[in-house]
């Protein structure tokens, strides 16, 4: 045999590996073929490939695991019963950037699943693997290690403080400032998952100067960066006033409202989350976005949007509602009255009615004049049917109550009430009746509406027990008027009438 | 005794009339009783009434200004009651003055104005426009962009497709599909085939199998050693007489190089000889300290009635004679501080 015929053997050998390698790489990209290949038992035979002295065959190996493992928790489970998580990490520090960049994706595969997953992960030591990767030259490998890391942290704050605790947060905000998008993107999406669980974790990330870097890309053109960018901003500003206030002076101000005439919906969504999680903290910030023209801005813009979209508007609506009369009055001014209650009845979604449900009770809660504006936008009657609507869910049945209440409690404006006295359930009754037996004393004009407009026969008709707060409150009512015209309207007086007729005997 | 005789010869007479007398006195005596009854009765009367009218008098005089003082007493008590009323009265309207204003300005201030609030909210809606009319120019404009970048987008894929199908073009004998002899006049699509060059179909060179540095590809052979440095220089590059002259200018030493480690002794050796030539005086010049001549006093400071206080002693001039006393003059006043600090310590002015 001649040297040739002997090295033919291995050549043939190394075109197959590279061939089963590459097919299954490319069987696994697509979703029907895994489970067969799961069942072929493709995690043993890939993990000694993942050793192959070829680098081709260990990357697409990887590249491989990577896919499968992406596909579902049991799969990476199985990469990670498979032992196969310390190799990658080892040989992380050791390849070439190609294998860097598949070994970080299985990484990022196995970590996305659960929190237990992403602490196997952690426990296999990839985590200084991963920020050394982020010091690369090479983008996408630095793009790479950031998606890892972003995973990892997105679980909980245990894992997000393993991931600041090695170090990423700095190498993560350099990341930012390199000149591609798609690191950008990814950096600032995993700045975001970091600072979402704690104070602490936002802080550190502060500390590290992200708050100039992200603020400098609002105005960026790309969609998917700015969405990132205004996500990791709100989750900063989420935890406290302190860190509110930095975000808030980065100067984001006018520029943020711009975007949310963006056409991209997330990116909307985002900004929106952003002035919500700002407005929420203390009255100044909120008179902050308030005088920037910010309320106005949210109001179109939940006005434009539908669905999902228009919750976080709806929510910053009602918390500056919340702060104080002066902010609610701003929000009424802004015509934001009209758009929610248009949110109230167009939206199919409980949970967006209950926000909105809510946003309104803000409003309406703080003076007589509030509850008027809101009385004006005819929601009294939106709210009551979000209240006794059979399918509704208990928090939409809650929220919309509370705010009937808060609005109620302050309503002075009768006509608005008057609706409510016919088709109110007894609880919301009491509140009702209860404005009426405020009002009526004090005004005669209202009295006599009060009469021809049938309010007095209604309350008449209400049976309440007696010692009640509603019978006080009907008492309160009956003791207004004469004692004939509250006898007249009674039910029963008719009859009690033709009785007398009976029992009266002509002279 | 003839007085004697004839009243006894009278004595009839005499008994006669004092008896007649006597009956006539008899006779009027019931009604003289009663006359002087009568009179004394009006005169005591008039006595005892004069007396109660005295007294009477003397009691309203007690009463008057008794009345009077008590009247008084009390009018001054109702006056000094009804004073402190219209006082109290008066305090307590400036009181409600003061705290009414005071009320309003705080709770204008602190609590709520209602006119600025209104002047506020007018303001906010005015910037709610602007910023809505702002926010409308941006989308607006945003969304031209957009357009305009779709539009060259399909003008440009639209050119490559026309370029790509260039072949379809109509030529002088025979014409293409887009230009049907039936229709009156070619379709669009013609125009644009005309306008288009066709694409050239460059031959793409085959890669060779040349090892990539960049680890491109892996199935080019790994080389023994690491492949060579680039041969060829890159990059912009200074003008070539310029790299020249730089190659090739001669040696220029620094001053510190160029000096000899002892030019100082050197030169202070050629001053030394220079002076040594040009001196005019012998006399070496002696510095002050070793000088063992006596102190000559100038000129200008001595005087045969010697020294002249005035600069040395005083700086200003003095009366003593019109002093009024002995003692310096002290003032009342505590001394300023700054003053006594003035000329130890150096200040630009500040206290």
């Amino acid at each position: 045999m001649s040297q040739r015929q002997v090295l033919q053997v291995f050549e043939q050998y190394q075109k197959a590996r590279t061939q089963f390698v590459q097919t299954v790489a490319e069987l696994a990209s697509r979703p029907q073929n895994i489970e067969t290949l799961q069942n072929a038992g493709v995690m043993s035979l890939l993990r000694p490939l993942l050793l192959d002295i070829v680098p081709t065959i260990q990357q697409t190996a990887a590249l491989a695991l990577g896919r499968l493992a992406n596909y579902n928790d049991d799969l990476a489970e199985a990469v990670v019963k498979g032992d196969i998580l310390p190799q990658l990490v080892y040989s992380l520090a050791e390849q070439n950037r190609f294998y860097k960049k598949a070994a970080a994706f299985v990484l990022r595969a196995v970590a996305k699943h659960s929190p237990q997953l992403a602490q196997s992960v952690v426990d296999s030591g990839a985590l200084d693997a991963l920020v050394i990767c982020l010091e690369e030259f090479d983008p996408g490998v630095k793009e790479a290690a950031a998606w890892a890391l972003g995973y990892i942290a997105r679980h909980n704050a245990e894992l997000a403080q393993a991931v600041v605790d090695a170090g990423a947060v700095p190498l993560l905000v350099l990341c930012i400032q390199e000149p591609e998008l798609s690191l950008k993107r990814i950096a600032a999406s995993a700045l975001s998952d970091i600072c979402k669980h704690s104070p602490e974790l936002a802080q550190t990330v502060v500390d590290a100067g992200a708050i100039a870097h992200l603020a400098q890309m609002i105005l960026n053109p790309d969609a998917k960066l700015k969405r990132q960018v205004f996500s990791a901003l709100s989750q900063i500003s989420k935890h406290s006033v302190d860190l509110a206030e930095m975000v808030v002076e980065a100067e984001i101000f006018p520029a943020v409202l711009t975007c949310l005439k963006d056409p991209d919906e997330y990116v909307k969504k985002n900004v929106a989350t952003l002035i919500r999680e700002i407005a929420k903290h203390t009255p100044e910030l909120a008179q902050l976005i308030v005088n920037a023209g910010g309320v106005a801005a949210v109001v179109d813009y939940v006005g434009e949007s539908k669905g999902n979209v228009r919750l976080p508007g709806i929510m910053m609506l009602g918390y500056v509602a919340a702060h104080s009369e002066n902010l609610a009055r701003a929000v009424i001014v802004s015509k934001g009255v009209t758009q929610l209650a248009i949110a109230l009845s167009e939206e199919p979604e409980d949970h967006i009615q209950a926000a909105a449900a809510w946003a309104l009770g803000q409003i309406g809660r703080h003076t007589p004049e509030h509850a008027k504006a809101v009385a004006h936008a005819n929601v009294l009657p939106k709210l009551l049917q979000c209240y006794l609507r059979a399918d509704a869910s208990e928090d939409l049945q809650t929220k919309s109550k509370k705010a009937l209440k808060n609005i109620l409690q302050k309503c002075v404006h009768l006509p608005a009430l008057e609706p409510l006295l016919h088709d109110a359930p007894p609880n919301i009754l009491k509140h009702v009746v209860g404005q009426f037996s405020k009002v009526l004393p004090h005004d005669s004009k209202a009295r006599k509406l009060f009469v021809t407009s049938g309010g007095l026969k209604k309350v008449q008709e209400i049976k309440a027990e007696p010692g009640s707060a509603l019978a006080e409150y009907v008492n309160t009512i009956n003791n207004c008027y004469p004692e004939e015209i509250v006898k007249y309207y009674s039910p029963g007086y008719s009859e009690s009438l033709l009785d007398r007729v009976d029992q009266y005997q002509p002279h | 005794m003839a007085t004697m005789v004839r009243l006894l010869r009278q004595t009839d007479q005499i008994v006669e009339d004092s008896y007649e007398r006597k009956n006539e006195a008899e006779l009027q005596r019931q009604r003289e009783y009663l006359a002087s009854v009568k009179i004394q009765a009006n005169f005591r009367g008039s006595q005892v009434r004069s007396y109660f009218t005295h007294l009477n008098n003397c009691a309203t005089v007690i009463q008057k200004s008794w009345r009077g003082y008590v009247g008084r007493q009390s009018f001054r008590v109702i006056v000094k009651n009804s004073v402190l009323i219209m006082k109290l009265n008066h305090f307590n309207a400036m009181a409600t003055q003061v705290q009414k204003i005071w009320r309003g300005y705080y709770v204008r201030k602190y609590v709520y104005n209602y006119y600025s609030q209104k002047r506020y909210l007018e303001a906010l809606i005015v910037k709610n426009a602007i910023v809505r009319s702002e926010l409308e120019d941006y989308t607006e404009q945003q969304e031209n962009l957009r357009r305009r970048q779709k539009e060259h987008e399909e003008r440009k894929t639209n050119e490559f497709l026309a370029r790509k199908n260039h072949h379809l073009i109509s030529t002088e004998v025979i014409p293409g599909i887009y230009n049907s002899p039936f229709n009156p006049y070619p379709s669009e699509q013609e125009f644009l085939l005309r306008s288009v060059p066709p694409l050239k179909h460059e031959k793409t060179k085959k890669i060779g199998n040349t090892y990539d540095p960049t680890c491109r590809s892996y199935e080019c052979p790994k080389p023994k050693q690491l492949p060579p440095i680039a041969v060829k220089p890159q990059g912009p590059f200074r003008d070539p007489t310029e790299v020249q002259k730089q190659r090739y200018k001669g040696f220029q030493p620094t001053l510190r190089v160029a000096t000899s480690f002892t030019s100082l002794e050197e030169a202070r050796q050629i001053l030394k000889a220079e002076e040594w030539v040009t001196r005019l005086n012998d006399d070496i010049f002696q510095p002050f300290k070793r000088r063992d001549r006596k102190y000559e006093p100038l000129l200008h400071t001595t005087s045969k009635f010697g020294h002249l206080p005035f600069g040395t002693k005083y700086y200003r001039e003095e009366f003593l004679d019109k002093h009024i006393t002995p003692k310096p003059f002290k003032t009342l006043v505590p001394p300023i501080p700054v003053f006594d600090k003035l000329n130890d310590t150096y200040s630009q002015g500040q206290v």
